[in-house]
């Protein structure tokens, strides 16, 4: 048996100096960003009133309350509940579609490549960020204030809030389009909007469709509840049916959101696939 | 130097012609076909979602003068003409900014280490047996569906009104989601070090720790960031079932109408999501360089 190469420490100590003797800081600093970390955990547990007592009789009651859920039961309710959920996916529909439409036209405003100067684009990106910056909840309380509780408030809420992810999304893949296509449009003699609609929107349009979809799918878990605060759908049913402790209803609609959610993935990963390419999805 | 463009004759142009029409064309048609399908949907929807646009154009000045009456203090001045007055319950709002910001926090960090935990029996390559993966990935898939506010109703019930609700939907949440995008990460991971390892004759948890770990921990960091900024959003929203954090106030002061409150709440809430977005954002392009920002 062969025997291997003695190591000669010496040597590998002065052939590579910074794995054995690494200076204080970089070996010291996992350790204590682990310790604040944990130590601002243990702080949050406390300040948020934690306690293994309450958290103990809450566990078990959580366990009595999933055994009340079985088996899921909607009573003589189906029918509103599945009217409910059809709203659910009428309000995602259109409030992603509005959303998309009104992004569009300002987003090729805060696109680079489409105005160079940084004084609309800077502004405009902020405005983006701050929409984005307040949960669809709270556009969908500010809206019924508007125009009255019901699903139309939820439809406009998730237009807005959608509309800065919009704005920034379609700002990005616009930059991201190759200028190539725009300058030979320049050069046979096509002005500032023929070079967007025949130089940049067929590089667009399909990434811009993808995520449309893509959101369509999301929202329609995020029009399952906003109903939570009166702005129609299916999670109006569900707020209610869980204050009045109708466990088996509770876990019905459950189910009926997790099917809807799966139905709209599937359909819309198919769409996706079928514009953009199963390789550029993943 | 000058060249002469090529000009066919008519007779092949013609028929070059026609053949574009006809790709064109096809195309055109299913484009069309689509866009009427689409509309047809919308149009259901539209019964569906009760849209009434007449409602809508005549509340529509509704929103422009909401956000004027926001935007104006009881004494019917402008709110920045007397910050004291609009931020009159500033103590009281950052601590329950903190509040919300410590519920995101710890939520995010509970859900991280169940994904941690999890999310290798749930990836393709690293799970030991198949019907582990499949429960796995099928308890991550319902937690990341059923939207947090159903968990935070269900808990309040549970554990009693309070942030301790709000954390543990957090957490659940983003342990379905983070387990996801976690295990998504090692399916990725070069599976060559682990044969190294598992060369040596040590045993799965080994393998793990020395040969995948290693390559994953990045990535991991990275997205339990993103995650964090996405959860500061969700909690600001807990208070609304009454999980905790700012979302209490928020709720009271629009359903009550004290209009200059909702502006200075919301002012804040931006704000502060404003600040940990460029935070992670800065800690996540220091940490795995400037790819990983975005």
């Amino acid at each position: 048996m062969s025997q291997l190469p003695k190591h000669d420490t010496a040597q590998l100590r002065a052939k590579y100096p910074d794995i054995f003797e690494r200076p204080a800081s970089a070996r010291l600093a996992t350790p204590v960003v682990a310790l604040v970390a944990f130590a601002v955990f243990i702080f949050g547990l406390d300040d948020l009133g934690f306690s293994p007592t309450r958290f103990v009789s809450g566990l078990r009651q959580l366990g009595w309350i999933s055994m009340m859920m079985i088996p899921p039961n909607p009573g003589s309710s189906l029918p509103t509940y599945l009217q409910a959920l059809g709203e659910t996916l009428s309000i995602a529909l259109l409030g992603t579609t509005l959303a998309a439409l009104m992004a569009l036209p300002v987003s090729l405003m805060a696109a680079r490549n489409i105005i160079p100067s940084n004084l609309l684009r800077f502004p405009l990106r902020r405005f983006f960020d701050s929409i984005r910056g307040v949960d669809t909840l709270i556009w969908a309380l500010v809206w019924i204030n508007v125009v009255g509780l019901g699903p139309f408030a939820g439809v406009l809420a998730i237009a807005v809030s959608d509309f800065g992810a919009f704005g920034k999304l379609f700002s990005e893949a616009i930059e991201a389009a190759d200028r190539k296509q725009v300058e030979g449009i320049r050069a046979s003699g096509g002005n500032a909007l023929h070079e967007i609609r025949f130089g940049l929107m067929p590089q667009v349009l399909p990434v811009i469709a993808g995520q449309v979809l893509y959101f369509i799918e999301s929202n329609t878990r995020s029009a399952s509840i906003i109903g939570i605060v009166g702005a129609g759908g299916i999670g109006l049913q569900l707020a209610e049916q869980i204050r009045v402790l109708e466990w088996q209803k509770v876990s019905f609609l459950v189910l009926m959101i997790l099917v809807a959610v799966a139905a709209i993935d599937w359909i819309s990963s198919r769409l996706r696939f079928a514009i953009i390419g199963r390789r550029a999805v993943a | 130097m000058t060249s002469a463009v090529a000009i066919l004759p008519s007779q092949q142009l013609a028929a070059l012609n026609e053949a574009y029409r006809r790709a064109v064309a096809r195309r055109r048609w299913r484009v069309l076909l689509g866009a009427a399908v689409f509309a047809a949907a919308l149009v259901i929807a539209a019964f569906g979602a009760e849209v009434n646009l007449k409602t809508f154009f005549t509340y529509l000045g509704n929103f422009a003068s909401y956000f004027d009456r926001i935007l104006k203090l009881d004494d019917g001045s402008r709110v920045w003409t007397n910050f004291g007055e609009w931020f009159w319950g500033w103590q009281k709002w950052l601590r329950l900014l903190g509040e919300t910001l410590l519920i995101s926090y710890v939520g995010t960090l509970i859900g991280t280490v169940f994904a941690f935990v999890l999310n290798f029996f749930a990836a393709e390559n690293t799970s030991p047996s198949n019907w582990l993966r499949f429960v796995v990935r099928r308890l991550m898939e319902f937690a990341r569906t059923v939207p947090g506010i159903v968990f935070a109703l269900i808990f309040v019930i549970a554990f009693g009104l309070g942030p301790m609700a709000g954390v543990l939907a957090v957490a659940i949440h983003s342990t379905g989601a983070l387990g996801k995008q976690f295990s998504e990460i090692v399916e990725n991971a070069e599976m060559k070090p682990v044969e190294g390892v598992r060369s040596t004759g040590t045993g799965w948890v080994s393998c793990m720790r020395f040969a995948v770990l290693p390559q994953v921990i990045a990535g991991y960091a990275s997205y339990a960031l993103l995650r964090f900024e996405i959860n500061v959003r969700e909690s600001s929203v807990m208070g609304f079932v009454g999980a905790g954090g700012i979302g209490q106030e928020l709720v009271v002061a629009i359903r009550k109408f004290y209009y200059s409150d909702v502006s200075a709440i919301l002012v804040m809430i931006v704000v502060t999501v404003f600040i940990i977005d460029i935070t992670t954002g800065w800690l996540r392009g220091r940490l795995f360089g400037r790819d990983a920002r975005t």
